[in-house]
C-alpha cells in the first residue's frame, strides 16, 4: 500500500497535529515539505490541493484532504484497527466528549495560544512589531480557559476521558510553542493537573519523533 | 426513551442550529430555556452543565455535551440510520464532511462572527461598532467566500452532492449576515454561493424557527 502523503512544514502546528496522528496509528507516510516563507502554499500547484493556501494536506489514494483537525480524525477512522487504540473512544458517547474537547480546543484554547506563540516566538524572529496590549489580553484569555481545563484535568486523566485520545493530541502543538518558545511556559508548568497532563502526552512515543525531527531539521 | 433536553435560547442561532438538526433527524427533543438576556448562562447552575457558560448544552441520558459542532455531530452519528444522512455513505466523503466543517470553524467563522458580534452584539450591550473592525473582517470573508464560489460552481453542497453538516453548520452565523446585518450582498453577489445560501436557509427545519 502506498504511503499516504503529507504536505506541509513540521514546524507548522496543523502541520505537526496531522504528523502526531499519523505516528500514533501507526501509518507509513512521506512528509514533503512546503517552504512557507518561498510562497510555496500560494502557487497554483498548491492552492490546486488546497484553495485556501495553507498547509497541512493529506494524499491518500484518490482522496486529497485538508484542515489538520480533519485530517486527525480521517486518520483515526480509518486506521482504527492498528497503533494506538481507542483514539475515538470506545463509545458513541465517549467519542461526544472527545469531540467536545476538540471543539473547546480548536474554538476556545487555539485562538488565544497561537495569538501567543505568534507575537511571542515568531514576530520577533520575523523583524514583525509586536502588538503589546493584545499580547496581555490574550494571556488573560488564554489563562482563564487553562483554569477550566485544570478543573477538568482534576477530574479526568485526560481531556476525554481515561484514555489519551484526539482531543488531546489536538493540543500538543501548540502547548510545545507556549512551553518552549513563549517565556509564559508557567501557563502551563504552574497549574498542577494540566502541567501533569502536558508532561504525559509529550512524552509519548509520536511527539518525541516530532521533537527529534524538529531537532534534525534545524541542524541542517 | 426520554426526549434529549437542551439547555439554550430560542433566539441564539446556535441553539437554532442544533434544533434543526434534531428536526432534520426525526429525533424528539425538549427545550429547556436558559434565559441569556437575565445571566441564566453565567449563574452556577448552568455553569455545572457547561464551565464555559455559552449555550447551547445537550442532556441525553447520562451525557452531558456542549459545543454546538460537537453536539451535531454526535446526533448525526448516534441517529445515522435516520432521517437527513449528515455525513454521507462513505470514509472520504464523511472525511470531507469534516473537512468543510473544520473550514467553517477555521476560516468562515472568525470573520463572520466578528462582522456579526459588531453590528449586533456589541450595541445591544450598550458599546458602538468598530467599523474598522468591520472593514477589515468583511474584506477577510470576501477572500474566503470567493474560494466557496468557485467550490460551489463544481459541487451542489460543500462536501459533495449532499446536505452535509457542513452546510448545517453555516446556517447560523449567515443567518445573522443576511438578516440582521445589512451584509447580504456578501452572499447574494455571488451566483453560486447564493443559490446554496437559497437551498439551505430555506429548508424547513431552519426556516420554521424563524417565522
Amino acid at each position: 500500500m502506498a504511503a499516504v502523503k503529507l504536505y506541509g512544514p513540521l514546524a507548522s502546528t496543523a502541520t505537526s497535529r496531522a504528523l502526531a496522528c499519523l505516528l500514533e496509528k501507526q501509518v507509513e507516510y512521506q512528509l514533503i515539505p512546503v517552504d512557507l516563507k518561498k510562497g510555496e502554499q500560494k502557487k497554483p500547484q498548491f492552492l490546486a490541493m488546497q484553495p485556501f493556501g495553507q498547509v497541512p494536506v493529506l494524499q491518500d489514494g484518490a482522496l486529497t484532504l485538508f484542515e489538520s483537525r480533519a485530517i486527525v480524525r480521517y486518520i483515526a477512522e480509518k486506521y482504527a484497527a492498528q497503533g494506538t487504540i481507542g483514539l475515538l473512544g470506545k463509545s458513541l458517547a465517549e467519542r461526544a466528549v472527545i469531540e467536545q474537547w476538540m471543539e473547546v480546543e480548536s474554538q476556545t484554547y487555539n485562538p488565544p495560544s497561537s495569538f501567543l506563540v505568534f507575537q511571542l516566538a515568531f514576530a520577533p524572529l520575523w523583524g514583525i512589531p509586536q502588538n503589546q496590549a493584545e499580547i496581555v489580553k490574550n494571556e488573560k484569555k488564554f489563562s482563564k480557559v487553562l483554569d477550566v481545563y485544570e478543573k477538568r484535568l482534576s477530574e479526568s486523566k485526560y481531556l476525554g476521558g481515561d484514555e489519551f485520545s484526539i482531543a488531546d493530541l489536538s493540543h500538543l502543538p501548540n502547548t510545545e510553542y507556549i512551553v518552549k518558545a513563549t517565556g509564559k511556559s508557567e501557563l502551563i508548568t504552574s497549574r498542577k493537573y494540566v502541567n501533569a497532563w502536558w508532561e504525559d502526552i509529550s512524552s509519548r512515543d509520536s511527539w518525541k519523533k516530532i521533537r527529534e525531527m524538529s531537532k534534525a531539521g534545524n541542524k541542517k | 426513551m426520554a426526549a434529549i433536553k437542551v439547555h439554550g435560547y430560542h433566539a441564539s442561532t446556535l441553539t437554532v442550529m442544533v434544533l434543526c438538526c434534531l428536526n432534520e433527524k426525526e429525533v424528539e427533543y425538549e427545550l429547556v430555556l436558559v434565559d441569556l438576556p437575565t445571566g441564566a448562562h453565567k449563574k452556577p447552575e448552568y455553569l455545572a452543565l457547561n464551565p464555559f457558560g455559552v449555550v447551547p448544552t445537550i442532556q441525553d441520558g447520562d451525557l452531558t455535551l456542549y459545543e454546538s459542532r460537537a453536539i451535531i455531530r454526535y446526533l448525526a452519528k448516534k441517529f445515522q440510520g435516520q432521517g437527513t444522512n449528515f455525513l454521507g455513505s462513505t470514509l472520504s466523503e464523511e472525511a470531507l464532511v469534516y473537512q468543510w466543517c473544520e473550514v467553517e470553524g477555521q476560516s468562515f467563522n472568525p470573520p463572520a462572527l466578528s462582522i456579526v458580534s459588531q453590528i449586533v452584539f456589541v450595541p445591544m450591550r450598550g458599546g458602538s461598532t468598530d467599523e474598522a473592525a468591520v472593514e477589515m473582517n468583511v474584506e477577510k470573508l470576501e477572500k474566503v467566500l470567493d474560494i466557496y464560489e468557485e467550490r460551489l460552481s463544481k459541487s451542489k453542497y460543500l462536501a459533495g452532492d449532499f446536505f452535509s453538516l457542513a452546510d448545517l453548520q453555516h446556517l447560523p452565523c449567515t443567518h445573522y449576515l443576511v438578516n440582521a446585518c445589512g451584509k447580504g450582498d456578501l452572499i447574494s453577489s455571488r451566483k453560486h454561493v447564493n443559490a446554496w445560501w437559497e437551498d439551505i436557509s430555506s429548508r424547513p427545519t431552519w426556516k420554521i424557527n424563524f417565522t
